[in-house]
């Protein structure tokens, strides 16, 4: 048990890697066996997470508990690469491991079987998840990066065709073009500060000379492009709703956190590196995020209104949820971001039901149906046949189940109450139009007003955009027959919204946890001081 | 030595953004090549242009100032691996694209 918490930290990097690595040895023919390896090792992480986050939860409660920290090869901190699980990244590891085991699970059902190596390539995309969430070295974060983007690249392209392939290869030149950038910035910021963990970088950007600012903070915005490449923000995120369109579902549903490593890399640095104690450069850059995030949440509202296909109306959705993200960070106020911390949370486990559900919901349509429907509204409705038929329709189970659950997510998408969705953008806009609390009387800043306006507009949009959806899904008339979905298909769904349902339930201490985990962000000497001095196992004779 | 070095990168760069605009997918993996080299230089650079002084420090007691920064050679290296094994998917995916749609062209379609 103490070999276990001693290395907690790097569990959640080598168990996909070593489960993706045993998946490749097995041949496709015993897909079974692969499927229930991988199934239990997702379950594992899920498990590991938890702890992690528990053990987060404790860091700064007791006395001379502070941050996990894990020196790689126990090398002295700032020149060997550390892993470091705050209360953020071990949030973000359980999100990504419960989505992981959502989205496996409805794969089981087809989609693993259409393509090879799907399970390893799940694994391995699990696996730079989470060390690019775990890692506090520049560079690590870069390979990291590259782990996760090469599985992605293989989970986008998983089912072939000649759609998924076109869309594949502009997401991969871009991405290309972004890590390119990545580089550029991380090896400025070297060149002036010569380290690349982040905790020394944040340490030492004060004490940077005049003449090579200019060149550190060049570096800096070159690298916070790489990153709002990834994030989506307008007017970098064009790729994003064609890619996750075309992916298949349960690919898409895992891609919904791909977004949010970008938002995690930019929260992370930016209130790190850029924070109250950065000297000169303090603050640098989130005038930038402010007006992105809001151009980003304006584009993709009105391309929510736009969409024809109900793929393309969710790619648009998780352009809104990153704008929100970019936006609340770059407010700069502790109380916005530990809403915006709740709201990410919400907002990828309610896309990430979505993108499973349109896969549903597609099979019991009829084919165009998407196109036809916006074509009648354009044109008027003349339906007037079928009206002796108001006797009573019988609404088979499945049918009413996967109606409900789409009702849940529009809830949640568009901020109703009384679900998470409600709760998080409350949660954003009362600091917003409050920063100093409630008991003070204050004025409300001019981009306080328009940020907030922008969130219930794009809440209003998303609403407009799935509840016509949903009319001219389920109200519709539908394709022949019962609608096929299958038990391990909807469960994950359920279990996605239950788990939205349940954020509503413990608002309470989740807000706690979320609203330490803000205020640690936005005080980072804590964090630079657990991570400098973070212990390095003396006794080397003590393990076997 | 600075000089030289700069313009080469800036030249590397030059060819490869605008082969990276252009529309055939041979142009544009071509384009993305020219440009890692341009960042494995730079990246390079950053370590400061040294002349005979060697990255790998001995035991004892040594004056950095004899040798050059190891980091950067670190990173290049990792940066080549990476930046060689996507080129190599890269290409795949475009063979893959050629196949489906009978044009190199980035969109699957002429014009």
């Amino acid at each position: 048990m103490h070999m276990l918490t001693d290395h907690l930290v790097i569990l959640p990097i080598l168990l996909p890697l070593a489960t993706g690595a045993i998946l490749l040895f097995l041949d496709d023919r015993l897909r079974p066996v692969k499927a229930a390896i991988n199934f239990a090792s997702t379950l594992l992480l899920v498990v590991l997470a938890a702890l992690l986050v528990r053990h987060a939860a404790e860091a700064g409660q007791a006395d001379a508990v502070g941050n996990a920290t894990y020196p790689l090869g126990n090398w002295p901190v700032p020149f060997g690469i550390v892993l470091v699980a705050d209360r953020l990244s071990a949030l973000l590891v359980l999100l990504t491991s419960i989505l992981g085991l959502c989205a496996l699970a409805f794969s089981l059902a087809r989609w693993h079987a259409v393509g090879p190596s799907f399970h390893s390539l799940f694994q391995f995309l699990l696996m730079g998840l989470c060390g690019a969430f775990l890692t506090g070295d520049l560079f690590n974060l870069f390979v990291f990066f590259e782990v996760l983007l090469a599985a992605s690249y293989g989970l986008a392209l998983h089912g072939s065709g000649s759609a998924r392939v076109r869309a594949g290869l502009h997401y991969i030149a871009i991405n290309l073009a972004a890590s390119s950038l990545f580089l550029i910035g991380a090896a400025l910021i070297y060149g002036v500060v010569g380290t690349l963990n982040m905790a020394d970088i944040a340490a030492r950007v004060a004490n940077v000379a005049d003449a090579d600012r200019g060149l550190l903070e060049a570096g800096a915005g070159i690298l916070g492009i790489a990153f709002l490449v990834k994030a989506g923000m307008w007017p970098l995120g064009f790729w994003l709703p064609n890619t996750y369109a075309a992916a298949s579902a349960p690919v898409a549903a895992l891609f919904a956190i791909m977004t949010k490593v970008g938002i995690y890399a930019v929260l992370r640095l930016s209130l790190l590196v850029f924070g109250d104690e950065a000297g000169a450069s303090a603050g640098f850059g989130h005038a930038f995020l402010l007006y992105g995030g809001m151009a980003t949440i304006a584009y993709g509202a009105i391309g929510a209104l736009a969409s024809q296909s109900t793929a393309r109306l969710s790619g648009n959705l998780v352009l809104v949820s990153s704008g929100t993200l970019l936006a609340a960070i770059g407010f700069g106020n502790a109380g916005v971001v530990s809403g915006a911390l709740f709201y990410l949370v919400s907002s990828t486990l309610a896309i990430s039901a979505l993108f499973l559900l349109v896969e549903l919901v597609e099979r019991i349509r009829i084919e165009g149906a998407d196109i036809l429907a916006v074509t009648m509204e354009a044109y008027g409705d003349d339906e007037e046949e079928d009206e002796e038929q108001e006797v009573g329709v019988i609404i088979p189970g499945a049918l009413a189940v996967l109606g409900i659950s789409f009702a849940i997510c529009a809830l949640v998408l568009s901020g109703l109450p009384p679900l998470s969705g409600f709760l998080a953008k409350f949660a954003m806009i009362s600091p917003m139009l409050n920063p100093e609390g409630l008991a003070t009387v204050n004025e409300v800043s001019p981009s306080a007003w328009w940020l907030a306006g922008l969130l219930i507009f794009s809440g209003f949009a998303a609403l407009i955009a799935l509840t016509r959806t949903g009319i001219n899904t389920f109200w519709a008339t539908i394709a022949e027959g019962p609608a096929a979905v299958r038990v391990i298909e909807i469960v994950p769904v359920i279990v996605l919204l239950g788990l939205c349902v349940a954020m509503v339930v413990l608002a309470g201490p989740i807000m706690t946890y979320l609203e330490a985990a803000a205020t640690a962000l936005h005080a980072p000497a804590g964090y630079i001081a657990d991570v400098l001095a973070a212990p390095v196992v003396v006794d080397m004779g003590a393990a076997p | 030595m600075e000089l030289i070095l700069a313009i080469a990168i800036g030249v590397l760069t030059t060819c490869g953004v605008w082969l990276l605009l252009r529309p055939r997918t041979f142009q544009v993996i071509v384009g993305l090549s020219l440009i890692s080299y341009a960042v494995n230089l730079f990246i390079f650079g950053m370590g400061r242009l040294r002349i005979d002084a060697a990255p790998v420090v001995e035991g004892g007691v040594i004056d950095p100032a004899n040798y050059t920064d190891p980091v950067p050679q670190a990173l290049v290296l990792t940066a080549i691996v990476i930046g060689f094994a996507m080129t190599a998917l890269f290409l795949v995916v475009l063979l893959a694209a050629r196949g489906f749609t009978g044009t190199d062209h980035v969109d699957g379609r002429e014009r």
